[in-house]
């Protein structure tokens, strides 16, 4: 079995893409090579010209709950994080083909941590034997 | 085998990360990219006001082949002792 962990990501709100963040990190601080499909709203986020935006939190930050989300999770660098799971160990990001097309999205304009785009089989490929989780 | 408290207060780190005020997964990144720079054999200190810092390094340490060697408690914050084995 691979220690490779892939990870399908597919929300686009601050909160899940810094859980994506430090899973990806806490892999690579392992070793681990980690794989990256973005599809849909994290697709979206990582757009070059919207990256650095704040893209919200998930529907549950907005049900009733018995503890208030820390102000300082608009604050939480997910961006940073992925950048330094980059730079120390093995990252791929690959954007879903299929998602680009349905959002109507340029690969050349997702930000330079997007490796490349490719299909479904691309992913499954880099994946086999390892763990894939879907955020 | 977790050394004695008299035994790690007497240990002078080769390197010392100070990553105090960085939550999860601070440390962690902090000690990972400051492995490289202490030889072999050698210890590296992590300072973290992050009381999880303690059993992720630990947790860390075993995983990736070092040797977790304990905690001294300071005014505020964890000194986390790891000696780097490879």
């Amino acid at each position: 079995m691979s220690d490779t962990l892939s990870i399908v990501l597919f929300s686009g709100t601050e909160d899940k893409l810094h859980a994506a963040a430090t899973l990806a990190v806490g892999a690579v601080a392992m070793d681990r090579p980690v794989n990256i499909l973005l599809m849909y709203w994290a697709l979206d986020a990582f757009r070059a010209d919207r990256i650095t935006k704040d893209h919200g939190l998930a529907y549950d930050a907005a049900r009733p709950r018995f503890n208030e989300p820390v102000e300082r999770v608009g604050e939480i660098p997910w961006l940073e994080t992925f950048r330094q799971a980059k730079e120390i160990g093995e990252v791929t990001v690959l954007a879903c083909s299929g998602s680009l097309e349905v959002l109507g999205i340029d690969v050349s304009s997702l930000d330079p941590l997007v490796d490349s785009s490719g299909g479904i089989a691309t992913f499954l490929v880099a994946a086999e034997g390892g763990q894939i989780l879907f955020i | 085998m977790t050394a004695t408290m008299t035994e790690l207060e007497s240990i002078v780190a080769a390197k010392v990360v100070d990553a105090r005020g960085a939550a999860c997964p601070g440390p962690l990144l902090e000690a990972k990219k400051g492995m490289p720079g202490v030889p072999i054999g050698s210890v590296i200190e992590i300072w973290s006001s992050d009381p999880v810092t303690k059993t992720d390094i630990s947790a860390w340490s075993g995983k990736v082949g070092h040797e977790f060697l304990g905690v001294l408690e300071a005014d505020g914050y964890d000194r986390v002792l790891v000696r780097r084995a490879k």
